[in-house]
């Protein structure tokens, strides 16, 4: 298959500071790639030298077999109408939300008619239909970054950069944005390069991806094969855990049963059936030493198999038939009085259970 | 009779009365500063937004240098003007000395520095990583100073105000290359001085008074202009 775009030793330096160093990696067309790393690792600079807004201190990068660092700013206008980016943080243009989302297929002169039906195709992808008039500064922040996502797919790009779409959102706009992402590489074959450290995201969406430390890439591969043994770098800053493949049936009542094998199942919000994939923030997850009277759909008993503390918070792993990962804060875990062996109890809502 | 009183009389009685010299002074103080604001904005507007979008040695310089500029003495302006169109001066052969496109030019000397200085630190103040935005979803050179002068626009409007206020209200500098000439270069500031100095104050004032009321219209009205610029 042929490479959508190569990065070849590539370099940046600001004054003296390497934010990149010697880093060398080729996408796939219509594979989904994670860039994995800490904050401060260059995901950011990476993306911002691969979409061609910001030139390399030294090495190429090749956009569908053509050589773009060494162009004119003409011919890379033209590549860089090929990418659509998402940042951490969503920016629009104090106008309304039909005009930042028509902004590039005005800039790219395409007739009023088509850039009217887009416009509204891509509000309608995001969830956002009917907010063509509103003013983007009465968005919030999650409503911002559907539109800033609106704006990346009205032009069709052949290359999707995601900045850490999802980091500063609330867990109903993040799952919003990583079931159209998905949507987009599953049934368009859109290829997607995500930035991330979070590691539910990087096992649901993406296939291939490359580990970055200190501006160099350390590791890179399949994402099956780099969490199977993760090494020590990779669990030290990643959240890995609450993720299970299961079968989904609806019942009349509107809840999904999705069966994640040996007799378990965990019930969920949705109406996906047939084959998904399952996960659960390790925050949404409720731990007690007492059985747990609660109106969560999902009860389980197991044992703290390991502490992992970090600041202010606490990560636990539990087995509970299967691993799960819980993170409380420090007060709660101090009163708690956890270790490992405990007897502990989980509960999580249905409407905590995230499904793609 | 009270000069202030007898002033107020008179200015009603001339707004009435459609005295031609009087609404031929209006009409050119309008034409000659709006033309001044028209083409200092078609030139400053572009100018000041790609000093404030561009980085190159002397940026600096050139930006401590328009806001210098946009303290210029008309007086000082008019002298320049006018030694330049005199006779003797480079561009005597023109003959523009004394006709109103002396003043055009001597306003439009001062109305560029206020327009591109106010509009650079307006462009320079819209939100970086909106640049960024912009360039990531395709806009070219000229396409991105558009978009980040219809991000400042606010800003812009400022700069038009501001540059209209001040050319309508100069006078040093259309007196001294328009000469003040009875139905032909004669502005409401420079008429002002001349009724003044005959001890017409009750013209004087007149005069002074239309001069407020349409400076206090053009400002109400571009004063909207950029509230329902900054709502959308």
């Amino acid at each position: 298959m042929m490479h959508i775009i190569e990065a070849l030793h590539l370099n940046k330096e600001y004054g003296s500071t390497k934010a990149l160093e010697d880093v060398s990696l080729a996408v796939d067309s219509g594979d989904f790639f994670a860039i994995i790393g800490p904050s401060g690792s260059g995901k950011s600079t990476l993306l911002r030298l691969i979409g061609l807004i910001e030139p390399p201190s030294s090495g190429k990068i090749i956009f569908m077999g053509e050589d773009a660092t060494s162009r004119s700013e003409e011919e890379q206008l033209s590549f860089r109408r090929e990418i659509g980016i998402v940042f951490q943080d969503a920016v629009l243009f104090t106008t309304t939300v039909y005009e930042n989302v028509a902004y590039p297929l005005k800039i790219r002169k395409r007739p009023r008619s088509e850039i009217e039906k887009r416009v509204k195709e891509s509000l309608e992808t995001v969830g956002l239909a009917g907010f063509e008039n509103k003013n983007a500064s009465e968005l919030s922040g999650g409503e911002a970054q559907r539109v800033s996502l609106a704006q990346a797919l009205v032009y069709e790009p052949k290359l999707l950069l995601l900045d850490e779409p999802t980091a500063n959102l609330d867990p109903r706009n993040a799952t919003i944005i990583e079931n159209v992402v998905s949507g987009l590489s599953h049934e368009k074959g859109t290829t997607a390069i995500m930035a991330t450290h979070n590691m539910q995201q990087v096992q649901f969406l993406a296939s291939n991806g490359a580990i970055l430390h200190d501006g160099r890439v350390i590791e890179r591969g399949k994402i099956s094969e780099l969490f199977k043994s993760p090494s020590a770098f990779l669990s030290s800053f990643a959240l890995i855990g609450n993720v299970f493949p299961g079968m989904s049936e609806v019942g009349a009542d509107g809840l999904a049963t999705i069966d994640v094998g040996a007799s378990w199942k965990i019930e969920a919000t949705t109406n996906k059936r047939g084959r998904v994939t399952v996960f659960i923030r390790p925050e949404d997850i409720i731990i007690s030493k007492e059985p747990i009277q609660s109106s969560a759909r999902n009860l389980l008993r197991g044992r703290v198999v390991q502490i992992l503390q970090n600041g202010q918070k606490v990560r636990i792993k539990v087995n509970a038939d299967r691993e799960f990962l819980v993170t409380m804060t420090r007060r709660s875990f101090e009163e708690m009085r956890l270790e490992p062996g405990s007897l502990v109890f989980l509960a999580f809502k249905a409407s905590s259970v995230n499904v793609i | 009779m009270d000069p202030i009183v007898d002033g107020l009389v008179t200015a009603f009685r001339l707004l009435v009365s459609v005295d031609p010299e009087v609404y031929g002074i209006v009409l050119l103080s309008l034409v000659v500063s709006g033309v001044a604001v028209l083409v200092g904005a078609m030139a400053g507007i572009p100018f000041g937004a790609l000093i404030a979008l561009r980085s190159f040695i002397g940026k600096r310089v050139l930006l401590s240098l328009l806001n210098t500029l946009t303290g210029l003495p008309p007086v000082v302006v008019g002298l320049l003007v006018y030694l330049m169109l005199s006779s003797s001066g480079p561009l005597g052969p023109l003959q523009l000395l004394y006709k109103p496109q002396a003043m055009v030019i001597a306003q439009l000397i001062m109305v560029f520095p206020i327009v591109a200085s106010v509009t650079a630190s307006a462009v320079s103040s819209v939100d970086r990583k909106l640049r960024l935005r912009a360039l990531s979803l395709g806009a070219g050179g000229s396409q991105m100073t558009f978009t980040m002068l219809r991000e400042a626009r606010t800003g812009v409007l400022t700069a038009i105000v501001l540059s209209f206020g001040a050319a309508i209200s100069e006078v040093g500098a259309v007196m001294i290359v328009g000469g003040n000439i009875r139905w032909f270069t004669r502005t409401l500031t420079t008429a002002i001085v001349l009724e003044t100095e005959l001890g017409q104050f009750g013209m004087a004032l007149a005069l002074g008074i239309i001069l407020l009321a349409l400076s206090f219209l053009i400002n109400v009205a571009l004063t909207r202009l950029q509230w329902s610029g900054l709502r959308r």
